[in-house]
């Protein structure tokens, strides 16, 4: 009873903070919608990554790929998209708040749908590779996107997309609104994920990372599971990709969008960071990958990538099982693992 | 036909120059007890992956209750009902023995939408009823990982169970245990086999146990099918014991 006190003292904290970070460290609001970015990307890349073994390089493709079509549809909804983009700064960004706001939602949901659709049909093919090949693969159809895109005239090309400003004089406002949009998803995300974990489907991705061909023969429907559980980990990506196209206004295919080598390896680094198939370890990691991340940039710029590469080598070397990894190790009986019988009978008188 | 459930009709099988199964011919019954036994290398657990889709066949066909399965992936067999037991005992290590046991729930009668549910208390119930029927359930917070080989291998059956197959193939079922164990395993399978009604197809190499149990016993050598009987006919067949002392 008093663990679960704990816990719900601990969940209280993390919900007051939550709501009132923004208010209390106005400085801070982007950085604070970064790192629930940050905890989303690394939340939704571990449902694969960590409970089911599959390594994916190319969940960033579901990142650009929503900021896209959450553009689209925003623009679509009011402009010719074609005509909006060839335009780019000709003037044609005059939206009434009605129009940004429906825009703005329905683009971030359609975003959330499209990509879930995306990874069903990509997963056929990329789900027939194993191991290293799977994350190479899956790397591919990111780096191949963000090289089509810069080539889609009708979408911007190269130069990318520049979306209507939040509509409010004061520039702290969007911030705010910014902030509760990302938090609002972590929190929904984070809240799946827990009950998610629990059933049925929870156990089968995780007999299928301890040993798929075990849950082949024993009649799994792995393929049908692999899909379903990469689709729901795009459908959240896709809608952290939506609501940063109109966080950040403008974006490009290559540096923003389809950011391979920043966003789509962060995500991995906070997940190995703070403890891969566990559920606290991608929200942990991504809040020690983030503050190290702007301490570095912060103060000894110049040197932050070296300091990055650093982290991710120990982390990858030494570090695998992360911070939850290691606790569940010191101290398993915090998470229910029974490592003798003593303990076995002592949980159960 | 009404009561054969497996029937393979000359399945050939071979990797490279080397012919694992050649034109092998058997018939499992239902609802009863069949051994496969043979020499070392003699193919029997070739015969056994290609009857559950582990690999594609080179001629002949395999019927499972009347359908055609030579042709079907390992889980559209293992649906079927066709479940297999593995020769290197595979579970979940990192898992504790309850939870090997939910996660072989039968995915069969699952639809989609059901595996979006959380483990019923029946399930629960049935996977510690289980347990203890193989003499596990002292043991079943404790992570497989960390189980004898033995217990692995009495985990890995009662998993086969929860899955409830109508039919079941055990390839060497008895290896590695330990012999005082080994009675307590014979009467366990006979109960799987008349309580739970599970046709259950042996590849054993422990002779004293595949007589004990199998109604029927097959015997390959050299990737052939040299006979087939009852346990005395086997025992006292020139052929078979020749194959095993090596007169071939």
């Amino acid at each position: 009873m008093q663990m679960q006190n704990k816990k719900a003292l601990l969940y209280a904290i993390i919900c007051v903070f939550s709501a009132t970070a923004p208010f209390l460290f106005p400085a801070y609001g982007t950085q604070l919608a970064t790192l629930w970015l940050m905890i989303i990307v690394a939340l939704s890349w571990d449902m694969t990554g960590g409970q089911m073994g599959y390594n994916s390089l190319g969940n960033i493709f579901f990142y650009g790929t929503g900021m896209y079509v959450a553009a689209v549809v925003g623009i679509g909804l009011v402009y010719d998209v074609g005509e909006y983009t060839s335009a780019h700064g000709g003037g044609i960004t005059n939206f009434t708040d009605a129009e940004y706001f429906t825009g703005l939602f329905l683009g971030i949901f359609a975003a959330g749908i499209f990509c879930a659709a995306t990874a069903f049909i990509i997963g056929f093919v990329t789900f027939g590779l194993r191991g290293p090949y799977f994350a190479i693969g899956t790397l591919g159809v990111a780096i191949a996107a963000g090289e089509l895109v810069s080539n889609w005239d009708w979408i911007g090309g190269g130069q990318g997309i520049a979306l209507p400003v939040y509509p409010a004089d004061n520039f702290d406002e969007a911030k705010v609104f910014f902030y509760f949009l990302f938090c609002a998803t972590g929190i929904s995300l984070f809240l799946f994920l827990k009950w998610f974990y629990k059933t049925r489907f929870g156990a089968a991705i995780n007999a299928i990372r301890d040993d798929e061909e075990k849950a082949d023969a024993m009649g799994i429907h792995t393929l049908r599971y692999k899909l379903v559980a990469w689709s729901i980990a795009a459908f959240f990506v896709g809608i952290a990709g939506g609501i940063s196209a109109y966080q950040l206004i403008h974006f490009e295919p290559l540096e923003t969008a389809y950011q391979t080598i920043n966003l789509g390896i962060f995500m991995v680094v906070c997940v190995l960071l703070g403890g891969k198939g566990t559920l606290w370890g991608p929200v942990v990691g991504a809040i020690l990958f983030h503050l190290f991340k702007e301490i570095t940039w912060n103060y000894f710029l110049g040197w932050q990538w070296v300091a990055l590469g650093a982290l991710i080598i120990v982390t990858v070397v030494y570090f695998q099982d992360g911070v939850m990894g290691y606790l569940q190790y010191k101290k398993p009986q915090w998470f229910g693992i029974t490592v003798d019988r003593k303990q076995d009978q002592a949980e159960t008188t | 036909m009404s009561d054969t459930i497996i029937e393979v009709s000359h399945v050939s099988k071979s990797f490279g120059g080397v012919k694992a199964n050649t034109d092998v011919s058997m018939m499992v019954e239902r609802g009863g007890i069949t051994g496969l036994i043979g020499p070392n290398g003699s193919g029997k657990t070739t015969l056994f992956n290609s009857i559950v889709g582990y690999h594609p066949i080179d001629g002949g066909s395999i019927r499972f209750e009347g359908q055609e399965i030579s042709d079907l992936s390992v889980q559209k067999i293992a649906r079927l009902g066709l479940l297999r037991t593995f020769q290197q005992t595979r579970i979940y290590g990192a898992m504790n023995c309850v939870e090997n046991m939910l996660i072989s729930l039968p995915h069969r009668k699952m639809s989609l939408m059901d595996a979006f549910k959380q483990n019923t208390k029946e399930d629960y119930e049935r996977a510690d009823h289980l347990l203890e029927f193989v003499g596990l359930y002292e043991k079943r917070k404790l992570l497989s990982g960390d189980l004898s080989f033995g217990q692995q291998k009495l985990l890995e059956f009662a998993m086969a169970l929860m899955n409830e197959p109508t039919c079941l193939l055990l390839d060497e079922p008895t290896a590695g245990i330990n012999p005082t164990l080994i009675n307590g395993l014979i009467d366990r399978l006979k109960r799987a086999n008349t309580e739970f009604g599970i046709t259950l197809f042996i590849i054993e190499h422990n002779m004293r146990v595949i007589m004990n149990m199998a109604e029927s016993i097959y015997c390959l050598a050299h990737g052939e099918m040299l006979a087939q009987g009852s346990p005395e006919e086997i025992q006292n067949d020139q052929r078979v014991i020749d194959a095993y002392l090596g007169a071939h």
